[in-house]
């Protein structure tokens, strides 16, 4: 049985606002569905006294002192942005959310 | 729209029980954001206190604000909550413009802190709310919705977002459902949210001013018929003062009874509250459920807080503030009523300061709950930053107690202090506003006053004691508010030979 189904596929493209076509939608969900059962595979192996690994490193308390450091400019801040305006990044309008 | 009219609240809980929860962010107060070196101070300039972190630029990595930890960690421990000794970051994944990563950095199902409560009063009896969870995140960037004729966002045709806000440290307290309070179901809530302040405030981790948004309230309220399960709750959203509180409760009980009245399902949904009507409107759908595809930050290291630290900060917390007020209340000689209007004005420390400083309670109450309150009313600004300092105010109370200014005068006096003219001596001085009781000085205007209202004098000469007044009040005048009154009536009673 598939790990992933196309509507699962689907479903995760709408999230990430992904346009995508009928052919990449089957494409899509044979590739995720390899990399889906690989990762499955380590499962398998892994034993109840292994806890799931988020970090690679084994650290933890990492932090910074409260002090404030110089940030960008407001040009250089937009200097990357598509569209601005008045000193804001300007976006296409938000149709589902109410902010 | 339901057809039959809304019940009155009375009705509405006569024949349901209320369940309340509420959920507040508190913007914590530091100094820069949760993950980056930038600013966090109020009111810049749009997008001059971001950086690649808080832009979620390409290869840019966050590192956790030690001060926000410990804020955060101190917040739980005064809600008596259990603090994790390891936790991690989550990523809660969701498409929107007002985080530029795609993502905002949060905490899923391991907080920082779980298990806690607060206890709070209504009509002298007390209720205990429970703590769920206390949680650590980031706030987001502002978005300006242009183009549409409301400036809602409805209609608008594009967005303009300032990301300074985006990634300032949040605190989210989520309490457990409360269930069993009826008809005080908007007060507690209120009560509640007025303790959590108090709380934080006396941490000094943030300024938690609900009308600024560094303490914004949802509240989720669902009703049920007496012993039947709980109803499906809707969260309101948006309600940005204490007064809303309670009214959001109260109006989305009259509404959702109206609703059950007429057998009409209830909905999980997310409501807007009206600060104009004092109702809730629908705010977003929740049509497609929301998906945010959790999983644990891999740029963050678990926090993992040391015993030995937690149990410092434990040590190291301030006096809860309601046992604070009800000590003060009875060294200072007030009601709890009174004492709750100097805790809702922000004034307790500042008296507090004052009196330590030589004012009397009276006398340093009198200052901070009248005259500067009003002034800080007025100019809209917090009671601490009104512009006097508690040191000032005993100084221009021990004025006033040795007779060289009188109320008008010290007015006066607070005024040019609160200006930046200086101490009140200082002011006294400049402005010339000194109580004038010698007597030399006055016997001119007293003559003159005499000389002026010769009618009255012959009444003071008969033994009219009393229409002397008339005779102070026109030296008073003449001598713009500053002759000391006392003088002046035995000046005037000598002069008329009525002593």
């Amino acid at each position: 049985m598939a790990a992933i189904s196309r509507e699962e596929v689907a479903h995760l493209a709408r999230l990430s606002r992904l346009a995508v076509t009928e052919e990449e939608l089957d494409r899509f969900a044979g590739q995720l569905d390899v990399i889906l059962q690989s990762v499955a595979r380590v499962g398998e192996v892994a034993a109840d006294n292994i806890p799931p690994t988020s970090h690679s490193v084994p650290l933890t308390n990492v932090y910074r002192d409260d002090v404030p450091v110089p940030c960008l400019t407001q040009d250089e801040a937009l200097s990357g942005a598509p569209d601005a305006f008045e000193g804001r990044f300007r976006v296409p309008r938000i149709l589902e959310e109410e902010a | 729209m339901t057809t039959t009219a809304l019940p009155a609240y009375d009705d509405a809980v006569a024949r349901y029980e209320p369940v309340i929860g509420l959920e507040t962010h508190v913007e914590l107060g530091t100094a820069t954001k949760m993950f980056c070196g930038c600013r966090t101070e109020f009111g810049a300039e749009p997008n001059t206190q971001v950086c690649p972190v808080c832009l979620g630029l390409p290869g840019a990595l966050p590192v956790a604000n030690r001060a926000a930890i410990e804020a955060t960690i101190r917040i739980g421990l005064a809600l008596n909550c259990d603090i994790a000794s390891w936790c991690r970051m989550a990523r809660k994944n969701y498409f929107y413009p007002d985080m530029p990563k795609n993502f905002q950095t949060s905490q899923y199902d391991e907080p920082l802190c779980v298990e806690g409560y607060v206890d709070v009063e209504v009509d002298g009896k007390e209720y205990r709310i429970g703590i769920e969870r206390v949680h650590l995140e980031e706030d987001t960037g502002k978005s300006l919705h242009v183009g549409g004729a409301t400036g809602r966002i409805h209609g608008a045709t594009e967005s303009l977002v300032d990301y300074n806000r985006a990634g300032i440290p949040l605190v989210e307290i989520v309490t457990k459902p409360v269930p069993g309070i009826g008809a005080l179901a908007p007060e507690v809530a209120k009560a509640y949210v007025a303790e959590l302040r108090d709380i934080i405030r006396s941490l000094g981790v943030s300024d938690v001013r609900m009308e600024q948004g560094s303490l914004r309230c949802d509240v989720n309220t669902s009703l049920n018929k007496p012993g039947e399960e709980w109803g499906t709750r809707t969260e309101t959203k948006n309600v940005n003062s204490l007064r809303s509180v309670e009214r959001a409760v109260r109006s989305e009980i009259i509404r959702q009874s109206g609703l059950l009245d007429d057998g009409v399902r209830i909905f999980q949904e997310t409501r807007h509250f009206q600060e104009t009507t004092g109702d809730t409107r629908p705010g977003r759908s929740k049509e497609t459920a929301t998906d945010y595809r959790y999983f644990p930050e891999p740029d963050l290291v678990p926090i993992a807080p040391d015993a030995a630290w937690v149990a410092e900060l434990k040590a190291a917390l301030p006096e809860r503030p309601s046992v604070k007020r009800a000590r003060l209340a009875e060294q200072w000689g007030i009601s709890a009523t009174d004492m709750q209007s100097v805790a809702n004005a922000g004034a307790v420390e500042l008296i507090e300061e004052t009196i330590a400083a030589g004012a009397s309670p009276a006398g340093a109450r009198k200052w901070w709950m009248g005259e500067l309150a009003r002034r800080a009313n007025e100019t809209g600004v917090e009671l601490s930053a009104v512009g006097a300092t508690p040191a000032q105010v005993a100084a221009l109370q021990k004025l006033v107690d040795e007779g060289k200014l009188n109320d008008k005068l010290a007015r006066q006096v607070l005024e040019g202090v609160v200006a930046g003219e200086g101490d009140p001596a200082a002011v006294m001085s400049a402005r010339g506003l000194g109580v004038v009781s010698d007597t030399g000085a006055l016997t001119a205007a007293v003559d003159e006053a005499i000389a002026a209202n010769p009618d009255i004098a012959a009444k003071v000469r008969d033994g009219k004691v009393a229409a002397a007044g008339a005779l102070v009040g026109a030296v008073m005048k003449t001598t713009r508010g500053q002759a000391d009154a006392k003088t002046v009536r035995e000046l005037i009673l000598e002069r008329l030979g009525a002593a």
